[in-house]
């Protein structure tokens, strides 16, 4: 008994205060591009990305593609490309994840205002991994910790998709849980969407082109949330989907 | 000297036994307690060639090879040495060779089809009057990788588990074969991407030796402080995990806190929570943050200590956890189970226990449980976590700044090299081969979740189906590290 009060007492208060301002120290994230220009013929950049992430000049960097490796930015010549602490990297439109040169520009999240008024208030989601490494599956559950506590916003996982208002992937979808996808989409209830989390649900990223993945399901259904990371921060999640809610 | 054990071979010095003989000769290892550690092929010129791996009490590791006619093949291992069934189920799957004698050839992981082709399989059936099937996944009802799995039950108690994985399939050793350089780290970190400092560490270390380079102790140091702050982590996350099955909600809220303070540790070193981007061949991309390190290792090893007591003092916990999900010594031995899961069957098999590099300078404690169930696998973890952090405490003052990428040069031509790393679910083992010209041409990887599947089957056998989810979650294998 003694202990469990030490337990509770060390325990504190853990959820971060504002999870639309809080800023993980430390991070590799959102990445900037300065203006400065490319040296002729430089493709250092373009060589040394594993996810062809990156096209030059000029550089144009695909965030759906990227996996915040970090190896782009010491191979610059110039030192064009940094990497900053900011989480905020979710859109909704696919073009919006491609940071260009020039000054930081946080993309927008927009599902729409009928959407936005019936899950204002709201959110279940049902999650499919579908060639997810549980790097994904790991941010997405620690939204539901102590420390992002997103069940405070009315954001909230559940078991059936029955129950789900949005479905959320992560993978590249494999041919084998191709199936599986779908059926879950088709047993939830309108109106519905589908939010991409992680560079292999947006692109395919490392899996673009395996031989074991199928992304016929994201051409039928285009998600309305991209979550670009790999994984992502679960506060790039935590904004994205508070974005959405306007909340 | 690394950390790793790495075991590299010139193909030429490889020795290639007729299939027959090479049969023999493993048979012979494995009766003088050689353990089989990766059974693997490659589509050769004059057939598919399959090597063996087998690790000696000394670590050190025997290579051999044989090359067979796939429509012929031989006579399966796995009647030997049940450790290489899935080895050699994969063997069949991927490269059609024929395996004598084999008593379950099922697919591994569906290579190559759908999810549908699978529907007509003959999956183990229970008839009878008080028996039913209870069949679950491939989604379940939380957010975790696919898979499935099928119970034959006699009222509530399981006969028999019958796991079919595969939904993770993606085709991660198509992608590293092709062996593109810049992709096969961040490709391996996503085998099981819990586990990434793991793999990661694995291939570079392959890559390294086959380039000849030795990296400084600093390197090996901060790869290692990464690994062992990988294996704190998710040590917490499962036994955060386990809480929440057993319904203990102030040990899940804490010990699910504590994970976030771990893997912010390894964000403020690396720039990811989950050290993806860290290892690179050559070197460890790190901003040593010494204090930060400390500090975050003082407040684990505190906090960690008061939630112990709770839990692992808690008699509910203990009633839930004891005694269920057993298995003895022997079946691991015979099972060729790996990691904690082998050591809480008292089997004493950690890859860093005798190993050069930073657990040369400092030793890590290997720690062992006798039970074998449930309660001994949780334990595991609580101790091996506090071992981590001792390890932690005393390795973090020395963490000094490392050089920045460096490339590691041309890799030898005609080799072949193992490297294992124990990665807090067991060892992994990655595999590279290079041809005349120094490409790398075939990079097999196989994650302990691969040894461990069929563990926690037989574990399940005469067990309330209830208990279901805390025995899986006291294995907390990967499905996508065994899908590949
Ligand atoms: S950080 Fe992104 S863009 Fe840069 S090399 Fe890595 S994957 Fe490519």
């Amino acid at each position: 008994m003694w202990k469990l009060l030490q337990l509770r007492r060390e325990q504190g208060r853990q959820a971060i205060a504002d999870l639309r301002t809080a800023r993980p120290e430390g991070f590799r994230g959102l990445p900037v591009i300065a203006t400065t220009p490319c040296a002729d013929g430089c493709r250092a950049c373009v060589d040394v990305c594993p996810t062809a992430a990156i096209t030059a000049p000029p550089v144009r960097l695909d965030l759906g593609r990227c996996t915040l490796c970090g190896a782009c930015a010491p191979a610059c010549p110039a030192g064009k490309l940094a990497f900053t602490p900011e989480v905020a990297m979710a859109a909704s439109r696919r073009d919006d994840l491609v940071v260009a040169e020039g000054p930081p520009r946080v993309p927008e999240v927009d599902i729409g205002a009928a959407l936005r008024r019936r899950f204002g208030r709201s959110l279940k989601l049902r999650q499919v991994s579908a060639g997810g490494c549980n790097g994904c599956e790991l941010e997405l559950n620690a939204l539901a910790n102590v420390n992002f506590d997103i069940g405070r916003h009315g954001i909230e996982w559940v078991a059936s998709p029955r129950h789900a208002d949005a479905l959320v992937v992560s993978g590249p979808i494999t041919r084998t849980m191709a199936d599986a996808v779908q059926l879950a989409w088709d047993a939830m209830a309108e109106p519905r969407f589908v939010i991409a989390v992680g560079a292999c649900a947006i692109s395919g990223g490392l899996y673009d082109g395996a031989p074991g993945v199928d992304r016929g399901f994201f051409d039928r259904q285009p998600p309305l949330i991209y979550v670009p990371g790999c994984p992502p921060h679960p506060l790039t999640i935590a904004r994205a989907l508070l974005a959405a809610l306007n909340s | 000297m690394s950390s790793l054990v790495v075991h590299a071979v010139a193909l030429d010095e490889l020795p290639v036994l007729e299939p027959r003989a090479w049969r023999n000769w493993v048979k012979g290892e494995l009766l003088q307690g050689g353990r089989p550690v990766m059974l693997w092929g490659r589509r050769g010129d004059a057939g598919v060639e399959v090597s063996i791996a087998l690790q000696r009490a000394d670590r050190g590791l025997d290579v051999l090879r044989t090359t067979v006619d796939p429509a012929h093949g031989y006579f399966a291992l796995t009647e030997v040495a049940l450790a290489l069934h899935g080895c050699e189920r994969e063997l069949h799957e991927t490269l059609g060779v024929r395996l004598t004698g084999h008593p379950w050839l099922k697919p591994l992981r569906h290579h190559g089809q759908t999810q549908a082709e699978m529907a007509a399989y003959p999956y183990y059936r229970l008839d009878g009057k008080c028996v039913h099937e209870v069949a679950v996944g491939p989604i379940h009802a939380g957010v975790i990788e696919p898979g499935s799995f099928r119970f034959q039950c006699n009222g509530e108690l399981v006969h028999h588990l019958e796991i079919q994985l595969g939904y993770q399939h993606r085709g991660v050793e198509a992608l590293l074969d092709r062996g593109d350089p810049r992709r096969s780290v961040p490709l391996v970190e996503t085998v099981a991407g819990d586990a990434s400092v793991a793999h990661a560490w694995a291939t570079c270390a392959a890559l390294e030796r086959l380039a000849g380079v030795a990296l400084a102790p600093e390197v090996e140091l901060a790869r290692a402080t990464l690994l062992e702050l990988e294996r704190v982590a998710m040590h917490l996350a499962g036994l955060a995990g386990l809480a929440t099955d057993v319904g203990f909600v102030p040990g899940a809220s804490t010990y699910g806190r504590l994970r976030t303070t771990a893997i912010n540790t390894t964000m403020r070193l690396c720039g990811s929570r989950f050290g993806r981007g860290a290892l690179h061949p050559g070197g460890v991309a790190i901003t040593p943050d010494a204090p930060a390190v400390a500090a975050a290792v003082a407040l684990l090893t505190a906090h960690g200590a008061t939630a112990d007591a709770c839990f692992f003092g808690s008699r509910v916990v203990q009633h839930r956890l004891q005694g269920v999900g057993a298995l003895t010594t022997a079946q691991a031995l015979q099972l060729g189970l790996v990691g904690p899961a082998a050591r809480a069957c008292g089997v004493e098999l950690d890859q860093r226990e005798g190993a050069g590099g930073a657990y040369a300078a400092r030793p890590i404690a290997v720690v062992t449980e006798p039970s074998g169930d449930c309660w001994a696998r949780a334990r595991m973890r609580g101790r091996e976590l506090a071992a981590s952090l001792a390890w932690l405490a005393d390795a973090a003052p020395a963490l000094t700044a490392v050089p920045a990428r460096q490339p590691i040069g041309a890799l030898a031509p005609s080799h072949l090299v193992l490297a294992l790393a124990e990665s807090w679910r067991g060892e992994v083992v990655h595999a590279l081969e290079t041809d005349a010209a120094g490409r790398v041409v075939r990079h097999k990887v196989q994650d302990p979740s691969l040894r461990n599947w069929l563990g926690l089957a037989l574990g399940m056998r005469d067990n309330d189906i209830s208990d279901f989810p805390i025995c899986n979650k006291s294995y907390d294998l990967s499905y996508c590290g065994n899908d590949l």
